[in-house]
């Protein structure tokens, strides 16, 4: 390989040579600041850093053009492992070991992605929480996400994971709903989609046409 | 296993293939993958991500199969990726989009170059976990980096793109 013999050319300082590790946000904390601050007082590498960006992007896109493999492999896989010797599995536990493990199988983006969810899911409880609050106090107003009455037709949601908090308020200002219980076990909300009930039939195409949107993971008739 | 398989295949599927530059190949190589996972399942210690640990054990694999490809059958696969320059940088710029362009570009890196590349931008992974799967010293993760960028950027050159760097 003469990719060594390449690498004893001039090198740039250290901070340019962690620009593509920035944009991945894989850097630590200290070297992420360090890049920051760099790119702040320097708009050459302002400029660079925008290039390694469309790289970044381009590379993304060009690895999810590859498509996926077909299901021989899988296949295969279990062809092969079927005709392994018989093994006793390993009957001990680590939960956190499972734990850490689980966390750190997501990427990063994913990760954005749940911490964003979350963010949402609190945010939509405290305007629960404050729907309740304005309610009992009389003060004469009721928040979207917590109307007061029970009545209605409503379902169960998950969102995808990849939605974003504008997505979400998008989701529910395009179909009327509110939401008004959740998060409960599997992340589901409950919404409402109407003040008035709706007949089976309609609930199963309200549930069904929800399902289609991209926002929503999972949909499902509730009481 | 299944659930194992389910959520890193098409990943380390597309790492391999961008390594071997075959569909049936990198089929067969991500079961051989998933296969030694499943034997060596005990010796994962933990101290890494299960991806990378994976990415690893997929990149020992892709270069075994590179190391038994006749030379012909190497430069071959590489003169694919290499873009068409039978017209002009101008007329090329005409015909396709930038990023059209940088895409057939990144293509067209050599192996060394391409594989650090989609590590740490598709792949998502550190320098140190670079320098795991790789077997290279830190430091030479972050030059082969730069230089693997730099390569691009004389590759967008020639096609047209003047990025201004380096």
């Amino acid at each position: 390989m003469n990719t060594n013999k390449n690498e004893a050319e001039k090198l740039p300082e250290d901070v340019e040579l962690l620009l593509p590790w920035h944009a991945a946000g894989t850097l630590s904390r200290r070297d992420a600041a360090r890049v920051e601050q760099a790119l702040a007082n320097d708009n050459e590498l302002a400029t660079r850093y925008e290039m390694v960006r469309e790289e970044l992007g381009e590379t993304i896109r060009l690895n999810e053009t590859l498509g996926a493999p077909s299901a021989r492999a899988m296949q295969q896989l279990f062809a092969k492992i079927d005709a392994e010797p018989v093994r006793t599995p390993k009957v001990s536990f680590n939960l956190g070991a499972w734990l850490t493990e689980f966390v750190t199988s997501f990427q990063p983006r994913t990760l954005a992605y749940g911490a964003m969810a979350a963010a949402l899911a609190i945010v939509l409880q405290a305007g629960l929480l404050a729907g309740m609050f304005a309610k009992d106090g009389g003060t004469g107003f009721t928040t979207a996400s917590a109307p007061e009455n029970a009545k209605g037709a409503f379902v169960a949601v998950r969102f995808n994971p990849q939605a974003s908090a504008a997505d979400i308020t998008k989701f529910l200002t395009d179909n009327k709903a509110s939401l008004v219980g959740g998060p409960v076990a599997g992340g589901l909300f409950k919404l409402r989609m109407s003040d008035s009930a709706m007949s089976e039939d309609q609930l199963s195409t309200v549930v069904k046409n929800i399902s289609a949107n991209p926002v929503i993971g999972f949909a499902a008739k509730a009481n | 296993m299944q659930v194992l398989f389910a959520r890193h295949h098409v990943r380390v599927f597309r790492f391999v293939l961008r390594l071997v530059r075959n569909d049936a190949t990198a089929e067969d190589l991500i079961s051989e993958v998933f296969l030694d996972v499943w034997r060596q399942a005990g010796k994962f210690e933990g101290r890494s991500a299960v991806s990378t640990w994976l990415l690893s054990i997929a990149r020992f694999k892709a270069l075994s199969v590179l190391r038994r490809k006749p030379e012909s059958e190497l430069d071959e696969a590489a003169a694919e990726a290499i873009e068409d320059t039978s017209d002009t940088a101008d007329v090329a710029l005409e015909k396709k989009q930038k990023a059209d362009i940088i895409r057939k570009c990144l293509s067209g890196l050599s192996a060394d170059h391409r594989e650090i590349v989609d590590l740490v931008y598709y792949h998502e992974k550190s320098v140190e976990e670079v320098a795991e799967i790789v077997g290279i010293p830190e430091a030479t993760v972050k030059t082969r980096m730069f230089y693997a960028r730099k390569k691009l950027a004389e590759l967008l050159k020639a096609q047209g793109i003047e990025r201004g760097w380096p």
